[in-house]
């Protein structure tokens, strides 16, 4: 009996306990390039070519999609432009912002992230097909780099550029190797707004290109993690990404958009429906008032420090050796710069909260403005009570900048460019920066300047915690909470009626005092009773 | 003094139960209210919506039992109501400093003053109904808005909760002090858990 267990059932067994999960598993067929692309890009002769600049590349990418650069011509990320319905016009090319001010008259530095090439200056050909910088987005081997001066143009030749050192990039291969675009594609320029990584958003760092369970619920890297990438939020069609800050969407009523989908598939309730929390049905409730985002998001700048505050009228100061002044702060972050003021970074820090209908109000140089408070760059339009309005999370940026005292409207400064030219960064005139720069957008400037506190409101979306690490209700339902200031409105925990409470204080005072007077006189008559009948 | 059985079985679990849901509904509710922090505001919010079904339950249970049972009629009074009211309430204003015996007597038949039969009458049918109510409406707020309702009645909705709330209080206070008022300091607390009361001899 025993020999027969061990020669044959168990055996038998191991061997069926094996193979059963084995064959148990539904088979996928290996995920390698040919399940990626119908394309193998090494195969192509137009690809195995010495390029000499980018727009060669272009070209050869243009042989076969012929359609390309003319759907990248319709997109804003080509343009930086974006008409908006109240007749302004927006986009990177037209915003004020008070990080670096303006884009125009600085060119070659700020079009360092545009998908093109030579965007120098305004005589930028903005209908050449040839200049539409594929590789920025599509680079799959990580080297393809644009440098940060170069009007949009990598390094043809080993170059050293602002005490760097941008090795030569090699066209041939990076063209043989296209992908679409990854986080890293997207971060490279959206990662380091503001000029380095994790200044300008709040919520877009280069920690979110491997991020950490915590970092990113959706987007963490780590094993049986989601690693998702942008584009399967911002799913593109034509080259267009949808979900721009310009024209976001505060409330999705659509819901899920599968199997019908609307025009705003980045939403959270794109994936995740209009009723998500099954455990709390409470927490639906809020949909109507709450973004997501609120609850999702409590902390932004997580693991890297972000800019809060950017003073441009300390700008300008020297040592007494006449040089450059740099102060940093224990972490390395910079708080004075000769050529840019005084800074602020914080990080792992709450959002303000604000009511927000997916209207942004914007201040353009063509707006005039009451100068004797803080100038709102832009701000979230919506409020209470409103339908539309849903309480959103936002990292607000606070600075100063130049204005036109007299015309009462905001400059733009020329900053980049040769000595001589009126850019600050090398003749620190504001009086030369500020006419250089309005000359050259042809603007209007009285002469005289002065510098006015500004703040520029940013939506928050990204670094979306896993919901362990949501906000709980005490958050905003306590007095003192996150919700302090929003007011408008009766939130339960926060709010009172004095009326109610001044009623409920005087009927609860009122009883108890009423009561103990009421047992004192039955004890001290009750006594002098006993006393009379013992006397 | 003698002993009478003044209340029933189900009557002391039914009492019982609503003080300690009361009980639970006050400190809960409180807490969601902002006046303390020792639950945390969600567990806070989760214990009140239970109890607060409870309640719910246990007021229609009650209802159930004095329909069925009959003994709703403790809660009628023959005669000027006021009359008898005033008399209770000189009592307690007057002769309870004199030893004066109570103006009505407890038995079996009817154990309730008719101070306490309206007190009673009143927070059971409209104190404690009223106060079921909107917390109900408070919290299927969203539900009812979608059905209709103005958006704008959440603020005065909960406002009057917690005025509810705060009269409750109130009544909680004065009720437990009116139990030291009977033959002894402890007569009427010892009837509520054993249902014989001592009485004053007739």
């Amino acid at each position: 009996m025993h020999k027969l267990l061990m020669t044959r059932f168990i055996p038998v067994l191991l061997f069926l306990l094996i193979t059963s999960t084995a064959t148990a598993e539904v088979y996928h067929h290996p995920v390698d390039k040919i399940t990626k692309s119908t394309a193998d890009h090494t195969k192509f002769p137009q690809l195995k070519k010495n390029f000499k600049s980018g727009p060669e590349v272009t070209k050869a990418c243009l042989e076969c999609h012929t359609e390309a650069s003319r759907q990248i011509h319709r997109t804003k990320h080509w343009t930086w432009e974006v008409p908006m319905k109240d007749g302004k016009m927006l986009g990177k090319q037209h915003v004020v912002n008070n990080f670096c001010i303006s884009v125009e008259g600085n060119e070659p530095r700020c079009t360092s992230c545009h998908i093109g090439y030579g965007w120098k200056d305004k005589k930028f050909d903005f209908a050449s097909q040839e200049n539409v910088d594929c590789l920025a987005c599509h680079d799959g081997t990580g080297t393809y780099q644009k440098l940060p001066a170069g009007a949009g143009h990598p390094a043809y030749q080993t170059t050293t550029q602002e005490k760097k050192t941008y090795k030569k990039v090699d066209l041939s291969h990076i063209a043989q190797h296209v992908q679409n675009p990854d986080r890293h594609n997207c971060g490279s320029c959206h990662f380091e707004g503001g000029g380095a990584d994790a200044v300008k958003h709040g919520d877009l760092d280069n920690t979110l290109l491997k991020p950490d369970h915590s970092l990113d619920v959706h987007m963490a890297s780590g094993k049986g993690e989601l690693n998702m990438t942008c584009t399967d939020c911002h799913k593109t069609e034509g080259h267009q990404v949808p979900g721009s800050r310009y024209e976001p969407t505060a409330y999705d009523r659509h819901g899920f958009d599968y199997p019908l989908p609307d025009d705003f598939p980045t939403t959270c309730s794109s994936c995740h429906g209009n009723a998500p929390h099954s455990a709390n049905k409470k927490l639906n409730d809020h949909i109507d008032k709450v973004a997501c985002q609120t609850c999702h998001i409590p902390q932004i700048a997580k693991q890297r420090a972000t800019k809060m505050w950017w003073d441009w009228s300390k700008a300008g100061k020297f040592d007494d050796k006449g040089k450059m002044i740099v102060k940093k702060d224990s972490t390395g972050h910079p708080t004075y710069l000769t050529k840019k003021g005084e800074f602020r970074w914080e990080k792992n820090m709450p959002p303000e909260y604000r009511w927000f209908n997916g209207q942004m109000n914007y201040t353009t140089f063509l707006t005039t403005f009451d100068d004797r408070g803080i100038v709102q760059i832009n701000h979230p339009d919506g409020k209470a009570g409103d339908p539309q309005s849903r309480i959103w999370p936002f990292k607000v940026h606070r600075g100063k900048q130049p204005y036109d005292t007299q015309l009462k409207r905001f400059v733009k400064p020329k900053l980049y460019g040769p000595k001589g030219s009126g850019a600050y960064w090398s003749d620190f005139s504001w009086d030369k920066s500020i006419t250089a720069g309005m000359e050259n957008a042809g603007l209007k400037y009285s002469g005289k300047y002065d510098f006015i506190e500004t703040e520029m409101y940013w939506p928050i979306s990204h670094m979306v915690s896993p919901k362990e690490e949501a906000m709980g209700c005490v958050e905003c339902h306590a007095r003192g909470g996150r919700l302090e200031s929003l007011g408008g409105f009766y939130l339960p925990g926060r709010d009172v009626n004095p009326f109610v409470e001044i009623i409920g204080f005087i009927v609860i005072a009122g009883t108890l005092l009423g009561v103990i007077g009421h047992s004192i006189k039955r004890y001290t008559t009750q006594k002098n009773m006993e006393q009379e009948d013992a006397g | 003094m003698r002993k009478v059985y003044l209340y029933a079985r189900f009557q002391r679990f039914w009492h019982w139960m609503q003080a300690l849901i009361i009980f639970a509904l006050l400190f809960s509710g409180m807490e969601i209210h902002g006046l303390f922090k020792l639950m945390g505001y969600e567990a806070a919010f989760h214990m009140h919506n239970y109890f607060a079904m409870g309640l719910l339950v246990f007021i229609l249970l009650a209802f159930f039992w004095y329909i069925t049972t009959g003994d709703f009629r403790q809660y009628l009074t023959e005669g000027n109501l006021l009359d008898k009211i005033l008399m209770q309430a000189r009592y307690y204003m007057n002769g309870i400093f004199r030893n004066e015996p109570h103006p009505f007597k407890k038995n079996e038949i009817s154990r309730l003053n008719p101070l306490q039969r309206i007190t009673y009458l009143m927070l059971t049918l409209v104190g404690l109904p009223a106060q079921i109510i909107f917390g109900f409406i408070y919290y299927y707020f969203n539900e009812l808005v979608a059905l209709g309702m103005s958006p704008g009645l959440l603020e005065p909705v909960a406002h009057i909760h917690t005025l509810l709330a705060y009269l409750l209080v109130g009544f909680v206070i004065m009720h437990i002090y009116m139990t030291t008022t009977g033959h002894t300091l402890t007569s009427n607390i010892k009837a509520m858990v054993t249902g014989w009361e001592e009485v004053e001899d007739d």
